[in-house]
């Protein structure tokens, strides 16, 4: 088929536009909730099917990139921007990642949502997000990409305010936008820079340009382009200083909050990052910022974690704390440990948040962990599953996430890019935490005794097959998905960084010692949530001041609200619309204004006569003083 | 008759059919508010008609006039009747004529008093706003840009709102007084160019020749350029802007943003920079200052305003100032995206002022805290309104992406190699202006919140006697307006090759220096 890919992510498109004309005003009746949820899950299954197709065909043509044209943007003097698909390695894994995850989390959708009033909306949505994503992770062009990105963050938008009658929900969705689009404006930025120097926004030109160091490249420094592009992914993918979006867009339904806010997404940055590896290997300084910007997101991220209540927020923070690793990995050069992150993550964080909404479903809408307990016996599959993904996250060895996190460690700590021991003391000290606030969210959920009120323990029910067998099937790769060597695929693509040789030797060494953290954060968690419930309480009080920081999260929507948002809403009022435009520019002319005004009172009068007549006058005059010029030529 | 003798007619066509209309509306239907309707819907839709025709042929290989009509008029004074398409204007002779029909349409049912005289109004506007565009003689230009003044001050003044004798006032005031000054420069200039090369004319054409000192352009230019600067408007010349947009009615308002703040943005393209190329350049500086204050400033304002009218004004002013920066980048890049962010303003300000004007003939208010949850109430109308708040936010795949991009791109393209030359003022103006990509999401957003969602709420709305949505009349208008958004979003080639050459020259115009030879003012 000569247009594969453009295909792939037009698929999705016409899902929106069917569901978004037709199944929107039919929702309601159960017929049609059907025909919603098969048109909305069928466009992404044969999205997927096209990918594993042109993922066939460029394994038979020896993984050499595939670029599909399908159409000119714009010509602007000499340079073209064109509308092109790019299909190599990296995008590969990234569209089947997208399609794959994407497919089942809307197959769960059939049943989370099932009875939802706003039923056909919610897959047209869906379906649009899916579309802007596969034309993010397929444009051969940052132009492409960029609108990609764009529209993953209108998306997002539409999908966090989804039950848009509660207004904190419309404002959580506010907040994303917003936030990323500061993000954006620096990636614009980057973006424009690339521009000048090349004359195009393909990104195989530019980066073997930079690779190679000769010409245009010279133009720009990487290191610029490489922040201001970083600055675009902190807010997509939920970094310091822009992450405090993420939290709040847990207001969306549960399958947005795994597709968009885990899976796939948020993760968009880690890929820019990736695919324009030729300006980061250029630009140390650079990649050195996104390092340690990972590690402290990482780290705090997991922090917030430990004390939050709520099951999805518990999650949000442990996403925000993992992306935070992929950045580590980035920044020491690693970018195909990162990518591996990205797919492990995409499955075991998939898994946990449709688990989660599994759990929030049984407990009609539930979401405190303080009120769960038991479950285990009650819901033994979503049980099952959730503890898979859990250990998978947590780093329990032979599981997904211990094998990409590992890789993670051993890179921070001798890449010759960058890796520095305490990058790694850092990382290990959040896998640890992972680890610990991880066990504790399954104890207290699906452990001990229950703490739900009657009413509720009363109805609590197993998910149905559509959802479960998906928890089924994520908690399958979650505990395999390790075993696919995706670093070494990416490898014959962007290369490993070498590592220093004098460090080699600590391989093993760096390998027990994580594998001794994530059973240590088990024990920790198991010590202090499987006993009484006396214990953590007390632990509570004795670090009241740090509990209260860190379910405070620090304090940084507040410092945000107090340092940007009013005072910005104060300049606006204050300054420019009362002083400025008032009282100095209005005011000035108030004296003519009214002078004129009495003028015009007066003749005012004249006017009201006939407004036919005045009319006619006009155009009269206009024509007249035509002709009459006609005849004096 | 060939294509080639056609078009000429074709095109004068397009620019007195309205005046047809006007003398159709007075003969058949002084005293009948339908035929007056009719009639002005009628010949607006054949006007667009023929200038979609004119749009298709115009040949975008062709440098100079096409279609062009030049009839001997003040001979002694070198006026002529000149008029003619060229990549300057094509865009928005074609978007001029697109909304025509719009505007008409637009105000079927909400304009109920002397429906027939306020026809004759939109349509001799209509007439003066299209000669203004295609003329290619000065003296013809300046008669049509003041020929706009009188329709347009009688639409806010008779059918407008409380304030209304305020607002007209005010506006007029600043026009006339930027006409004024224009006046004396235009005679200024057409004298001095006759002293020096001994010919007198009004063509565009023969004044791009003239040759200037520096301090005579200065001042040339300073006229021109407040006249222009005050229907862009450009800050601090804008606050007539805002009262005249509360005041008049949702026609008035559109055809306002939709055409009549393109003529500055049209007028510096077309004349105040490639006359006075020397002085251009050399204000440049602070002209793009205050394009990129006028960014920040409109869009701070349109973020604490509580009238939901003062929302889209001030976003107008932001919105223009892009349209500026990019003309002042002198990169084609930029210049192309100033183009194409006049044609989308005027389109997505034009569906905003709609959306606007439709939910104030339901509820008759614009108090912003007044409404809540129009999404669950008015779902068709919801997916329009947020359709145009995020074209006007500038997300990709619609029109105002295509020019933002475009025009912020030029800025950079041009602040850069300046930067490596130590002048670091574009590329700070540069980067303050991409704030202005975050503000407009904020000041749209806030709007969407407190308008789309959360409880239900708006005035004269009761459970009993729910707002209706959208008509069938309603959704047309509005879908219309959202496959230009979509179409100027998603393929722009097709526009940007019409205007590439039109673009190249205003480039080159301005960059040659055309000071006399052996004047002080000649910069090498």
């Amino acid at each position: 088929m000569p247009h594969t890919l453009a295909l792939i992510a037009l698929l999705p498109l016409v899902g929106f536009l069917f569901n978004g004309f037709f199944a929107t005003a039919l929702g309601r009746h159960r017929a049609n909730e059907r025909a919603a949820g098969i048109i909305g899950s069928a466009f992404p299954i044969a999205a997927f099917a096209l990918t594993i197709k042109a993922f066939l065909d460029l394994q038979a043509g020896g993984f050499a990139p595939i670029v599909e044209p399908l159409y000119r943007w714009a010509l602007i003097g000499t340079s073209s921007f064109e509308i092109a698909f790019y299909f190599d390695r990296l995008s590969a894994i990234m569209t089947l990642v997208v399609t794959g995850v994407g497919s089942v989390i809307h197959i769960y959708s059939t049943g989370y949502m099932h009875g939802d009033k706003s039923f056909g909306r919610f897959f047209a949505y869906l379906n649009l997000f899916l579309f802007f994503m596969l034309l993010l992770v397929l444009g051969r062009s940052m132009l492409v990409l960029f609108v990609g990105w764009e529209g993953v963050g209108l998306a997002s938008y539409l999908l966090i305010g989804f039950w848009f009658d509660d207004l904190t929900n419309a404002k959580a969705g506010r907040k994303a936008f917003i936030t990323n689009r500061i993000g954006d404006a620096g990636f614009l930025l980057g973006m424009f820079l690339l521009y000048r120097a090349f004359g195009t926004l393909d990104m195989d030109t530019i980066n073997s340009a930079f690779l190679s160091g000769t010409g245009a490249a010279l133009l720009v420094p990487a290191s610029l382009v490489g922040l201001l592009l970083f600055v675009g992914a902190t807010g997509k993918s939920a970094q310091i200083p822009l992450y405090v979006w993420l939290p709040d867009a847990m207001a969306g339904p549960t399958p947005v909050s795994a597709l968009i806010h885990a899976a796939t997404m948020v993760t968009a940055g880690v890929y820019l990052t990736a695919r324009m590896s030729g300006i980061y290997m250029m630009a140390p300084e650079a990649s050195q910022v996104i390092a340690i910007v990972g590690v402290l997101t990482a780290f705090f991220a997991a922090t917030v974690a430990l004390v939050q209540t709520d099951i999805k927020k518990v999650l949000a923070y442990s996403t925000v704390s993992q992306l935070g690793f992929m950045f580590l990995a980035l920044g020491v050069g690693a970018y195909g440990v990162a990518i591996f992150h990205v797919v492990t993550h995409a499955f075991f964080k998939a898994c946990l948040f449709l688990g989660a909404g599994s759990v929030i479903h049984a407990l009609g809408g539930e979401q405190d962990i303080r009120k769960m307990g038991g479950l285990r016996s009650k819901i033994p599959l979503t049980f099952w599953t959730f503890a898979i993904a859990t250990a998978a996250i947590a780093g329990i060895p032979g599981l997904a996430g211990f094998f990409s996190k590992d890789e993670i460690l051993w890179y921070a700590f001798a890449s010759a890019k960058g890796g520095a021991p305490w990058l790694w003391g850092m990382a290990a000290l959040t896998a640890l935490m992972t680890a610990f606030y991880m066990f504790r969210l399954l104890w207290l959920t699906f452990m001990g005794a229950s703490r739900m009120s009657h009413e509720v323990e009363h109805h609590v029910h197993e998910s149905p097959i559509s959802m479960t067998g998906v928890l089924m099937l994520l908690a399958l790769l979650s505990a395999g998905g390790g075993y696919i060597a995706i670093p070494h695929f990416l490898e014959a693509q962007i290369p490993l960084p070498p590592i220093v040789e004098s460090l080699e030797h600590y391989e093993h060494t760096l390998l027990y010692v994580s594998i001794v953290l994530a059973f240590a954060g088990l024990g920790l968690a198991v010590f202090m949530f499987g006993g009484p419930a006396s214990r953590p309480e007390g632990i509570k009080q004795a670090m009241l001041p740090i509990h209260r920081l860190l379910s405070g999260k620090y304090f940084v929507d507040e410092l945000y609200e107090r340092v940007i948002v009013k005072p910005l809403a104060w300049f606006s009022e204050v300054v420019l619309l009362r002083g400025s435009d008032k009282m100095l520019l209005d005011g000035s002319l108030n004296g003519l204004a009214s002078l004129a005004q009495r003028t015009a009172g007066l003749l005012g009068r004249a006017q009201t006569g006939s407004l036919h007549l005045y009319a006619l006058l006009v155009m009269v005059g206009i024509v007249g003083a035509l002709l009459w010029s006609w005849r004096h030529v | 008759m060939s294509e080639f003798t056609m078009g000429p007619m074709l095109l004068n066509l397009v620019l007195w059919l309205p005046i047809v209309g006007v003398a159709l509306v007075l003969l058949l239907a002084r005293a009948n508010d339908g035929l007056a309707r009719t009639i002005a819907a009628a010949v607006m839709t054949v006007q667009f008609a023929l200038a979609t025709v004119l749009y298709l042929q115009f040949d975008a290989t062709a440098a100079g006039l096409q279609f062009a009509t030049q009839l001997p008029w003040i001979a002694q004074w070198g006026v002529s009747y000149l008029i003619g398409l060229d990549g300057f204007n094509i865009l928005l002779v074609v978007l001029t004529a697109f909304l025509g029909p719009i505007v008409v349409l637009g105000a079927w049912t909400s304009i109920k008093k002397d429906v027939p005289l306020f026809h004759v109004m939109v349509l001799v506007l209509q007439f003066a706003m299209m000669g203004a565009f295609v003329a290619q003689d000065l003296f013809l230009f300046y008669l049509f840009w003041e020929a706009m003044l009188i329709p347009m001050f009688l639409i806010i003044g008779m059918w407008g709102g409380a304030r209304r004798v305020y607002a007209t006032l005010k506006f007029v005031l600043y026009t006339a007084f930027g006409s004024i000054l224009m006046l004396a420069a235009v005679i200024y200039l057409v004298q001095s160019m006759q002293q020096s090369s001994g010919v007198m004319s009004f063509a565009f054409a023969d004044l791009y020749q003239t040759q200037l000192p520096l301090s005579v352009q200065t001042i040339l230019l300073g006229a021109f350029a407040l006249s222009f600067a005050i229907k862009v408007p450009m800050v601090p010349l804008h606050t007539w802007l805002p009262d005249a947009h509360v005041e008049a009615p949702t026609a008035g308002s559109v055809i306002l943003a939709g055409v009549l703040l393109k003529m500055g943005t049209y007028g510096f393209m077309k004349l105040g920079f490639p006359l006075f190329p020397d002085a251009a350049r050399a204000f440049t500086p602070l002209l793009m200052t205050l394009a990129v204050i006028s960014i920040v400033y409109g869009a701070c304002l349109a973020l604490v305003q509580t009238d939901i009218k003062k929302i889209i004004a001030y976003s107008s002013i932001s919105h223009l100032g892009y349209v500026m920066l990019g003309l002042l980048s002198l990169e084609l890049v930029g210049i192309q995206g100033a183009i194409i962010q006049m044609v989308s303003h005027g389109i997505v300000a034009a569906g905003l002022f709609l959306l606007v004007g439709m939910i104030y003939d339901r509820c008759h208010s614009r108090e912003l805290a007044e409404y809540g949850g129009l999404a669950r109430l008015l779902p068709v109308y919801s997916v329009f309104f947020m359709i145009f708040t995020l074209a006007s936010v500038g997300l990709p795949t619609t029109s105002g992406f295509t020019g933002e991009f475009l025009a912020l791109m030029g800025a950079f393209t041009a602040a850069w190699p300046a930067h490596l030359d130590g002048n670091n003022l574009p590329l700070v103006l540069a980067s303050v202006a991409v704030t202005g990509v975050v503000l407009g999401a904020m000041y749209m957003l806030r709007f969407a919140l407190t308008f789309l969602f959360g409880a239900v709420k708006a005035p004269h709305h009761s459970p009993d006697h729910p707002l209706l949505d959208l008509s069938l009349r309603e959704k047309s208008i509005l879908g219309l307006l959202t496959i230009a958004v979509f179409a100027l979003g998603l393929f722009p080639d097709g526009a940007l090759q019409k205007t590439e050459l039109a673009a190249k020259s205003y480039q080159s115009l301005v960059t040659t220096s055309r000071t006399p030879a052996g004047s002080a003012g000649v910069t090498p």
